[in-house]
């Protein structure tokens, strides 16, 4: 576009004169702004760092059982540390029961609650709600353990237990003496440690779904479940399987109250009754005692094998909740 | 969502019985995990306090555990060694954790930013046990020997990615508009992030810092190889240390009634850090994070 | 005192985009110089190339001439000290949220490790009474936040604040534009004031107020300086057809 120039003569002088200022002489700071990049930059660094050095660290001093063992290491059932002889099926196998367990009574009651508080619940008591569910998460492991060893086992051996002995032993899950301590007693605490992750994503891709969605189901006459069940939860089940799977990745790597009451044998029973044992709590209860260097490598490797199926478990997680969250709706038909 | 119920008495005469059951149900079923949920929240917490109080005496604060079977002691040493190795974790994480974040948030718009941010979820991830064990290579096998320095090492590494994310996300909830006044005054862009930035967000980065602190404070499987725990009194930073949540793991799983008893009591104190630590959180955050930025 | 601003070929990309193409004026020292324009035309995007807060933008650059008194803005100097020497006010006030007005004024100078507090307190006052907010917050001035003024106040506050540093140009965009018509009437006033100590550059999507405060009056279309000349001349006998077109409403 050539216009035409514009006209400098309209003004008429230009005042050059510069006169003695107050923040004469002070630095422009571009070596401390260096400094202060460099710095932060190494914190940020410091993230990546950690994360290298566990994984430098659980590798290197897993070696010699990697070596012995090979792929073996985690399908032998054979724990035997007074013959150096290391299978970690039945931490493998705890660790998954008990928190497949925990899942199956923590998916509804998360759910649940996240229905309930969003789109049940009187406006008044949402918050209350949500910050006594969230409460829950604020409580030490360490505290849920020592109150399930004096309260939920009690409960367990004398209640809940001979009763699910009773109508559903024949499923061979609830057979022999209940003893309270045990495989169950760890899923139930867990389930209750679980729950506020669930329920906390669940919520927030709840909250997530737009209203027209709401709007729009109600408008064709369904009721407030079908509502929910159509508007809701189908916009948000990737959402809220990420939650899930974000309760799966704590339940695996929880250590101290599954530990306090899973009884601490490396068998492998069909019963829930029975005691158990899981990869965190192994590593918990023997670390400190593995006196051969062969004995810390087995340890060392199951907690490689927990750090890696966590790590798996949690990015997995992060993805669906973030297709929910931040991305495009989960899918258009439905 | 307030006009669920008048949208509902509108279509209701179209809606058959087996429906609106279900409807019914399902509400009742939603209620029923409700109560289901705060019930062992009220069971924990009442037995906390009735187990607890009972068992918090003078000796409890003041004196060191007894031997094994004999009765009376305490657990000073081990409040002590806790809020030793809380500090030794605090003064490492704290400062690396916000200095994280603020690159994140203020240098972190590229690739190795969301680099970061990635590794920082997933280090948040990471079961606390596999931290222990960390430390314990990093701390302990350096050493020689199970130390409070490794017990805070462990926490720190905890801490940083919990800090990095709230730091990062209260940065970005300053305004731009706030950097681009201190630009234009001539100030530079460090002194600009730490005392126009960081300054707006200060009570939001504290309530990050809070949130973190809360959650090692219970932390019991990261110091089970690290500070290991100790009988007596310590306060130096290369030993063993005796600290809270170990304490009560060991009571706990022991056959003595008095130990019990005390474990509900050590088990009180904690909460009652953690849930002051909370709520004084809350109390912050409700007093304007970022009050009147807007 | 204020100095002149002289612009020659001057330059602005946001990325690969350009936002200002060979732009070249001139601002005569202590007279206010307005800046109009359709939105989207470069205007912003030239003053904050002036005491180049373009350059905060990411991926944002400016290359060309600019000379304010005899200091170069972009050949030899750091963003950092032309910043100090021009003053920048921004559409909508932002004072800083957790300071006190006091801090607030201060901020320039004890952010830049300016610790004299007795000349400080004597050039908060001085800068307060400039900004004409003075009478208004004198007794809270140190209790009172920033933030807790009115959006008028708040961009006087802003004002003062850009004056204690003294500055020798201060550059204004849309100072008015999330103000009140009474509010915008004050800050007209104070413009005219300024004038006497400092030289500015206005920045307005509003003609009238174009023509009530500066002397001198620039278009802009499409990242292009049109026309640039005496308001007088600007308003009522424009050179270009453009520009006849713009400020007879035909457009923009």
């Amino acid at each position: 576009m050539p216009g035409p120039q514009p006209v400098p003569s309209a003004v008429e002088k230009i005042d050059a004169r510069s006169h003695p200022r107050l923040l004469e002489g002070v630095g422009a700071g571009e070596f401390a702004d260096r400094i202060f990049y460099v710095t932060m930059l190494a914190c940020g660094l410091s993230v990546l760092a950690l994360v290298a050095l566990i994984i430098y660290e659980l590798s290197t001093k897993s070696a010699i059982t990697w070596h012995a063992f090979g792929w073996k290491f985690f399908f032998d059932s054979d724990w035997d540390p007074v013959n150096e002889v290391y299978g970690a099926w039945p931490f493998v196998y705890g660790t998954l029961v008990s928190s497949l367990l925990a899942l199956i009574i923590a998916v509804p009651l998360g759910v649940g609650v996240a229905v309930f508080i969003t789109e049940m619940s009187p406006r008044w008591l949402r918050t209350p709600l949500a910050f006594t569910t969230e409460l829950l998460a604020a409580i030490p492991s360490v505290i849920y353990g020592l109150w399930a060893i004096f309260v939920l086992v009690p409960i367990l051996r004398d209640d809940i237990e001979p009763a699910l002995g009773k109508y559903l032993g024949w499923t061979g899950l609830f057979t022999g003496t209940p003893y309270g301590i045990g495989m169950l007693a760890a899923g139930v605490i867990l389930a209750i440690m679980v729950v506020p992750i669930i329920s906390s994503i669940t919520r927030e891709v709840m909250t997530a779904v737009p209203q027209q969605q709401r709007e729009a189901v109600l408008a064709l006459g369904a009721t407030r479940w079908e509502m929910i069940r159509v508007g809701v939860l189908r916009n948000a089940r990737a959402g809220i399987f990420g939650g899930v799977i974000l309760g799966l990745g704590r339940a695996l790597g929880e250590t101290m109250a599954v530990t306090m009451v899973i009884g601490n044998r490396p068998e492998i029973s069909k019963s829930l009754f029975a005691p158990g044992y899981t990869m965190a709590s192994v590593i918990a209860n023997e670390f400190s005692e593995a006196t051969s260097d062969k004995y810390l490598s087995a340890l060392i490797e199951v907690g490689l094998a927990l750090f890696i199926v966590t790590i798996i478990v949690n990015i997995f997680a992060q993805i669906l909740v973030w297709t929910v969250t931040r991305g495009t709706p989960a899918r258009a038909h439905g | 969502m307030a006009n669920h119920h008048e949208n509902q008495s509108m279509i209701a005469p179209s809606i058959s019985l087996r429906r609106r059951g279900m409807d019914f149900l399902v509400t009742c079923a939603a209620g029923g995990a409700v109560v289901l949920v705060l019930l062992p929240l009220g069971a924990v917490f009442g037995y906390l306090v009735y187990k607890g109080v009972g068992s918090i005496n003078l000796a409890f604060l003041t004196e060191t555990p007894k031997p094994p079977g004999e009765t009376g002691g305490g657990m000073a040493n081990a409040i002590a060694g806790s809020s030793l190795i809380l500090l030794l974790g605090s003064l490492v994480g704290v400062p690396v954790g916000i200095g994280a974040g603020v690159y994140l948030a203020e240098y972190g718009r590229n690739r190795l930013g969301n680099l970061i941010r990635f590794t920082a979820d997933v280090l948040n991830g990471v079961p606390s046990i596999i931290v222990g064990i960390v430390a314990y290579g990093l701390v302990v096998l350096t050493q020689g020997h199970f130390s409070a320095l490794a017990g805070g090492v462990a926490l720190a590494i905890m801490m940083i990615p919990t800090i990095t994310r709230t730091t990062e996300e209260m940065l970005l909830l300053v305004p731009n508009s706030v950097r681009e006044a201190a630009y234009g005054l001539g100030v530079p862009r460090w002194r600009t992030t730490l005392s126009i930035t960081l300054r707006t967000a200060t009570s939001g980065v504290i309530t990050g810092v809070m949130l973190a602190f809360a959650r090692v404070a219970g932390e019991t499987a990261p110091l089970l190889f690290t500070a290991f725990g100790n009988q007596f009194w310590n306060w130096k930073v290369n030993q063993p240390t005796a600290a809270l949540p170990l304490q009560i793991f060991t009571y706990a799983i022991s056959p003595y009634d008095d130990w019990h008893k005390q474990a509900w009591a050590g088990a009180l104190i904690l909460i009652i850090l953690i849930v002051f630590s909370v709520s004084a959180v809350r109390f912050v955050a409700s007093r304007g994070m970022l009050k009147g930025a807007n | 005192m204020g100095v002149g601003v002289k612009v020659e070929k001057l330059n602005a990309w946001y990325g690969k985009s350009q936002a200002l193409y060979d732009i070249t004026m001139q601002a005569q020292a202590n007279h206010a110089t307005a800046l109009i324009g359709p939105s989207g035309c470069g205007k912003s995007t030239f003053v904050r190339c002036l005491n180049r807060m373009h350059e905060t933008v990411p991926d944002a650059r400016a290359d060309g001439k600019v000379l304010v008194g005899d200091l170069s803005v972009y050949n030899g100097t750091t963003a950092v000290q032309i910043r100090r020497r021009i003053g920048m006010v921004f559409q909508k006030p932002n004072p800083f949220p957790t300071m006190s007005i006091y801090d607030n004024v201060a901020a320039g100078l004890k952010l830049n490790g300016f610790r004299d507090h007795h000349r400080l307190d004597e050039i908060v006052e001085r800068s307060l009474k400039h900004a004409a907010l003075w009478d208004e917050v004198k007794d809270t001035v140190r209790k009172k936040s920033g933030a807790s003024l009115s959006g008028g106040q708040q961009q006087r506050l802003c004002i003062a604040r850009a004056l204690a540093v003294e500055p020798e140009v201060l550059l204004m965009d849309e100072p008015c534009s999330a103000l009140d018509p009474i509010s915008t009437g004050k800050i007209e006033e104070l413009i005219f004031q300024l004038k006497e100590k400092y030289t500015i550059v206005i920045v307005t999507h509003n003609m009238q107020q174009a023509s009530r405060v500066a002397e001198f009056t620039g278009f802009f279309l499409l990242g292009r300086l049109i026309e640039f000349d005496k308001t007088e001349k600007i308003f009522t006998t424009p050179s270009d057809k453009r520009t006849e077109d713009y400020i007879t409403g035909r457009f923009g």
